[in-house]
């Protein structure tokens, strides 16, 4: 006696990518056995990005809200233009008054975190389903990775790597300036001082644990017995590339803070607490 | 064969262990669907079969094949995760059945083994894995450097770890079976190679003894560029071999050193890099 179990209706079955399985394979209807919850990391990562594309977008494009002295939303810092809140900068040029200073530097950070190796796996899993999660059928008829543009492009991602690095460097100089008070004064320091330095530091710690970073500090080399310099940094970068996804993660949530964090004293909505 | 709840069949001695048996022992009796089939057709049947405490689903496979489904095909060697023989997907996810403990299901939860689906079905839960072997055959064999005037060739521990690592492969190709670029897409499988030959590929380019350029090959040959490093292969490898963050992505990176990367480029022309 045998019981058959009930085939799948309308889902997509692994094989050819048309919705047949391919010849000769075990013909097994379900999209996916799996019984876990495999939809929720997808699901979690959908919401949280959208909230965090919906939220930059907004604060990007407002133009306003972005400094409070002594502080400066990472979303415009640098600020490069005559038009910017502040003079924490260099001013390089005047833009278009209806064109916010955001949107100048922001395709740097958009930039390495889009073509990251990590991020890569988050949304091609959760966006593009390709696939949704690991032994569950994608939707898609054809696939070609990235064999060709515009997703070979994803190979310059050592590029924003670089840029990542000197806005790094930017970020930090801009929490340093936060141990001044309104009024200028240094040797002071508020919340906003630490929020800033945290969104620095876990930056600093996304941008250095990237797998391009730990390729160009020696993992293209095959003699790490004649390089043992580089060889140590090569581990020390390993060590945080095991990290690479938490810090992708905190260093979004930070930046999103920070932002807020500043909006806020922009508003006068709150007022900054000052440690001395 | 028998339906849920029917006595199993196999006289008295129906294949449990001393001390098996619903409320003794840890025994109980679980619920099985079974793929059973070959290349023309096939479907899931569903057994009832006694498991004893610290079995894992190859125990009840083996003992299904022993007493109720005695021409049930599957392949296996070592019990021990050390040959690679037993693969199967168990509630969906391409496992080692000698890997995977009963104890990790409910007594209640109805157990489903397939056979891996990214490959020809030959019989119930074997499958024709013989792609692998054809893509193997394609790899460019090592190509070591002169050997030293003593005959000898030498290098250090430091230099050969990365390599080392991706040696523990056991070949049970459960990362091929659960890569999308090829479950999903069966057309792919003439250009990109799988999971585990890219890392042998790795291997190879990482040797410090190895003199042979592979980048080429890798990204043309053998289809690099398909892999979207969504890293399910490192999630099923059942030796715990960092496929994507230490065998793709530094492959990628290798290969944007040489395809993409014009000051890499540039470097070799002026002699600081290895010629690309």
């Amino acid at each position: 006696m045998t019981a058959t179990a009930p085939r799948g209706t309308g889902a997509v079955t692994p094989g050819r990518g048309d919705g047949g399985p391919a010849p000769r394979r075990a013909t097994i209807a379900a999209r996916t056995l799996r019984t876990d919850r495999w939809w929720v990391q997808p699901l979690v990562t959908v919401v949280v990005l959208v909230l965090f594309i919906a939220y930059s977008s907004f604060r990007a494009f407002q133009n306003a809200y972005y400094h409070a002295e002594p502080y400066i939303s990472p979303f415009y810092s640098p600020c490069i233009t005559t038009r910017c809140e502040g003079d924490s900068f260099p001013e390089f040029f005047t833009g278009p008054a209806w064109i916010s200073p955001a949107l100048y530097i922001l395709v740097l950070p958009l930039g390495i975190r889009l073509t990251c190796y990590y991020y890569r796996k988050a949304y091609y899993r959760s966006f593009w389903l390709s696939p949704p999660a690991c032994a569950v059928a994608e939707p898609h008829r054809r696939y070609t990775g990235e064999t060709r543009l515009p997703l070979v492009g994803q190979n310059v991602h050592r590029y924003f790597l670089y840029a990542a690095l000197v806005f790094n460097v930017i970020l930090f100089y801009e929490a340093v300036r936060g141990f001044r008070d309104e009024t200028g004064e240094w040797g002071h320091m508020g919340l906003g001082t630490l929020v800033l330095l945290v969104n620095a530091v876990l930056l600093f710690l996304y941008s250095i644990s990237c797998h391009s970073c730990r390729h160009i500090v020696g993992g293209r080399l095959n003699d790490f017995s004649e390089h043992p310099l580089r060889y140590r940094a090569w581990t020390w970068v390993s060590r945080l590339n095991a990290r690479h996804m938490q810090y992708a993660w905190t260093s979004l949530f930070a930046v999103a803070f920070a932002d807020f964090y500043v909006l806020l004293l922009a508003t006068d909505t709150i007022q900054d607490v000052r440690f001395f | 064969m028998t339906e849920p709840g029917e006595p199993s069949l196999g006289g008295t001695d129906d294949g449990r262990g001393s001390g098996a048996g619903s409320g003794g022992g840890g025994g109980y009796d679980a619920t099985f669907r079974v793929w059973r089939g070959d290349a023309s057709g096939g479907d899931l049947q569903t057994f009832t079969v006694p498991v004893n405490e610290g079995e894992v689903v190859l125990d009840v496979i083996h003992r299904l094949q022993a007493t109720q489904a005695g021409d049930l095909a599957v392949r296996w060697n070592c019990k021990a995760g050390k040959c690679g023989s037993c693969s199967a997907e168990v509630n969906g996810r391409p496992r080692l059945m000698c890997l995977t403990r009963m104890s990790t299901f409910a007594e209640d939860e109805t157990v489903t083994v397939t056979p891996l689906r990214t490959f020809p079905v030959i019989r119930d839960l074997v499958t024709d894995v013989s792609y692998n072997y054809e893509k193997a055959a394609q790899i460019p064999a090592f190509t070591p450097r002169p050997r030293d005037p003593d005959g000898n060739h030498r290098m250090q521990q430091v230099d050969v770890d990365r390599p080392q690592e991706f040696r523990k492969c056991i070949e049970c190709f459960l990362c091929q079976d659960t890569c999308h670029v090829i479950r999903d897409h069966e057309d792919n499988k003439r250009a990109f190679a799988g999971p585990r030959f890219l890392i042998r590929l790795a291997e190879l380019e990482m040797h410090p003894l190895d003199v042979r350029d592979r980048r080429d090959a890798a990204q043309d040959e053998f289809g690099l560029g398909y892999c979207n490093i969504t890293k399910c292969c490192s999630e099923v490898c059942p030796e715990g071999i960092h496929l994507t963050d230490n065998g793709i992505i530094p492959l990628k990176e290798r290969v944007a050193d040489r395809r993409y990367d014009p000051l890499t480029w540039l470097g070799s022309k002026i002699g600081r890099r290895r010629p690309s």
